[in-house]
């Protein structure tokens, strides 16, 4: 009663038309369509600066952290994941190296450091530092600038997301766009 | 923790108030009826049996529907394995990325027909736009209706009175793609798009870094697209290596939000669906509530764990565990997402599971380990839990010494012998897999964290693939013949032996004529069924996996 093809037939047409629908068609449509109405963040949203004799240049993403080691930057998190346990030995060395560096380059400031200069993201490229350790490096700043404290507060200010809603994630400081800010490029 | 607070109610409440009536749409769509889509889509339906050659009212029985499944998966597995294998020659392959080893594309075929989404290779240097869009997308949209298909052909056997068919694989299939799996995504992909995530064909883009001019590469892809299904269909494989914790995946508290929304949703309405089908709420109720209970008591012990149980490090402030998180997300969202997407069987993640507290780690492991029926997998989920309701209803009728009953079918010893195969496939294989990767001597050297949290890497493994789930401890190296062989197996067996038995249930149920409940019928609805239910899922759990999560997660809490 039951022919093979009975299955078969209808199996592989039915895959041929959900490739072409949900994969190619389905595709498709949505990239047209963000290609249309949001055309910045669909491809990346990049940073696109416009220098002084009228060329364009492409600083990077706002999402993508790069990496900032000198004083006069706001430096954001550890570049790189490390899956690491939060508890085991590893990470407690990793953690001291992390504090020690903190110290080298800053040592005047005795203030405990927020914890999210210390740890690894999930990303490894996470954007964002929190206000608190955005804070613990403006006077670092404005001394390697030779700028007011206050300027350097307000750029950070500038830069802060807020939660959605007022309540849901967190408040967060985009590290580079305070540093282009910072160089005069934002 | 206020705030924690305040966004993990705004949570429940947005989960609840939206489950409802896209319960009832769902609902409608499966049995047939009407809705405002209809218009526009029947059409196409209609198209779509004339080139399959099926007739619409033409119903299966349990053997025909549960062929039809395996051969349609069969299909979609052969093609992506292929794929991935060949994806050098195929089309966007400019990023340079080569063919796959067999085994690692074994491995992701095998996951992604699974709905599981375990990733052994990392998607912005292992798969082309090609393969993502063409091969993973799709499995992404066709496991989750092939999952949605089966818990409706097993809800309309407990219906059906001395019925010999159960639906079409075909009709249910089409209709859950046309109606409910691709609209949603079209909505929330546009508004991931305008929060940031990614969706071209163009290549990855290369910019030199502000402070030392190397060259840093930004990847981008179609990924926008992928993200907004992985999410609705408990499908949860990242389009890129750091799934929803990368930022052009997961870019603002927005898109966190609504992806972490959609992890639930589909399962959560589908409580809803099966209350209205069955023609008593109530009984949709009692599983809706069950699974919210052990969904709350997790996200309380993950959130506080992660919250206050941190190490505390010589000249840092103190705070929550932000190792593997992102600062949007925090240590609240991140704690939510996680308990979320391992409730379901989703696997996304937007935190890194391996840098979690011990104990939180551990909640996230159990609640995969119950059998993904928290919610569980778009389908999969509902219908393992009634496998625990059957059992239940089952042990309850043994305490009192009646036949036991459920919607007014006789439970018997065949149904018994099906939903035992439903209950112990997936601890069987996934102990037996943990088991074996420990007893391999090569084993220490695919771990990055040592002692128990070591072994704790690897159960995470095993279970996440005996489970259908795919999130990973992701300190474990994955991508060894080994692990891609054995989890391969083991992912295609959690995932059909229980969904076959499911469909042969569903037959033995039509067949079965109604009893009508009389005064001493137990009855399913009320609080004491939901105390008895939650303690059987409880027991089983822990008597399977006791012994395991004290070798891992509690031996690592008690030598921190």
């Amino acid at each position: 009663m039951m022919g093979k093809t009975n299955i078969l037939r209808p199996a592989f047409i039915c895959f041929c038309v959900m490739t072409v629908l949900c994969g190619i068609l389905y595709t498709a449509a949505i990239t047209g369509i963000a290609q249309i109405l949001f055309p910045k963040q669909a491809n990346g949203s990049m940073i696109t600066v416009t220098l002084k004799d009228g060329s364009k240049k492409e600083y990077g993403s706002e999402l993508i952290a790069q990496e900032f080691t000198k004083p006069e930057y706001l430096i954001g998190r550890p570049m790189g994941t490390s899956n690491l346990s939060p508890i085991g030995k590893e990470q407690k060395d990793l953690v001291q190296e992390r504090i020690e560096w903190w110290h080298s380059i800053d040592p005047e400031n005795t203030a405990k450091i927020p914890m999210d200069l210390i740890t690894a993201s999930g990303s490894g490229a996470d954007p964002h530092i929190s206000p608190e350790a955005a804070q613990y490096q403006t006077a670092r700043i404005a001394r390697e600038r030779n700028i007011s404290e206050d300027a350097v507060k307000a750029l950070i200010e500038k830069y802060t997301t807020e939660p959605f809603l007022g309540i849901w994630g967190e408040r967060a400081v985009n590290v580079l766009k305070v540093n282009l800010a910072l160089d005069g490029l934002l | 923790m206020k705030m924690i607070i305040l966004q993990d109610i705004l949570y429940v409440s947005l989960l609840i108030g939206l489950s409802i009536p896209l319960g009832i749409y769902i609902y409608k769509v499966m049995t047939g009826q009407n809705v405002f889509l209809t218009p526009i889509l029947s059409p196409v339906e209609s198209g779509i049996y004339k080139l399959m050659g099926v007739k619409c009212d033409e119903e299966m029985g349990a053997k025909r529907y549960a062929l039809s499944v395996l051969v349609f998966s069969g299909i979609g597995f052969i093609f992506l394995w292929l794929m991935q294998m060949l994806q050098g020659i195929l089309p966007f392959h400019e990023a340079g990325i080569k063919g796959t080893s067999w085994h690692l594309a074994f491995n992701t075929a095998a996951s992604f027909v699974s709905n599981t989404n375990w990733q052994a290779y990392s998607g912005e240097t292992g798969m082309t736009y090609f393969t993502q869009f063409t091969g993973l997308t799709v499995q992404n949209f066709v496991s989750a209706a092939t999952g949605i298909a089966v818990v409706f052909a097993l809800i309309r056997g407990l219906v059906a009175k001395e019925k010999k068919t159960i639906g079409s694989f075909w009709v249910d299939l089409t209709r859950t793609t046309l109606y409910v799996l691709l609209p949603l995504p079209m909505v929330l992909a546009i508004v991931l798009v305008s929060q940031g995530v990614v969706q071209t064909f163009g290549p990855y883009k290369e910019v030199a870094m502000v402070e030392n001019g190397a060259v840093q590469t930004i990847p981008l892809g179609p990924a926008a697209s992928q993200i907004a299904i992985k999410q609705l269909g408990t499908n949860g494989g990242g389009f890129f290596g750091a799934n929803s914790a990368f930022p052009l995946e997961n870019p603002t508290a927005l898109s966190n939000l609504l992806q972490v929304l959609s992890i639930l949703l589909i399962p959560a309405s589908l409580c809803v669906s099966f209350g209205k089908a069955v023609k008593d709420s109530s009984q949709g109720r009692v599983i809706y509530l069950v699974m919210m209970f052990f969904f709350a008591v997790s996200l309380i012990a993950v959130t506080a764990s992660e919250q206050f149980t941190a190490p505390y490090f010589v000249g840092a402030a103190a705070s929550a565990n932000m190792e593997g998180k992102e600062v949007i997300h925090g240590a609240g969202a991140s704690s939510l997402w996680a308990v979320a997407t391992t409730a379901a069987s989703n696997g996304s993640v937007n935190s890194m599971h391996d840098s979690f507290t011990p104990l939180g780690g551990m909640v996230l492991m159990f609640l995969m380990q119950l059998g993904e029926i928290v919610f569980g997998g778009v389908g999969s989920g509902l219908y393992g839990m009634l496998a625990f309701v059957l059992l239940t209803v089952f042990i309850a009728g043994l305490m009192v010494g009646r036949t036991p009953e459920y919607l007014g079918k006789k439970v018997e010893p065949y149904d018994m012998k099906i939903v035992c195969l439903l209950v112990l496939v997936p601890p069987l294989v996934t102990l037996i897999g943990t088991a074996a990767a420990v007893s391999m001597p090569a084993a220490s050297s695919w771990l990055t964290n040592s002692g128990a949290h070591g072994f704790s890497e690897i159960l995470y493994a095993f279970t996440s693939m005996g489970n259908n789930n795919g999130s990973a401890f992701s300190g474990f190296n994955a991508d060894t013949v080994f692990t891609n062989l054995t989890g391969g197996i083991i992912m295609l067996l959690a995932r059909f032996l229980p969904m076959t038995a499911a469909i042969y249930l569903a037959g033995n149920m039509a067949g079965k004529k109604t009893v009508a409940g009389g005064e001493g019928t137990l009855s399913t609805s009320n609080a004491m069924f939901a105390g008895l239910l939650i303690g059987v899922i409880f027991i089983i759990g822990a008597l399977s996996f006791l012994p395991a999560l004290a070798l891992g997660p509690i031996a690592d809490y008690f030598t921190m």
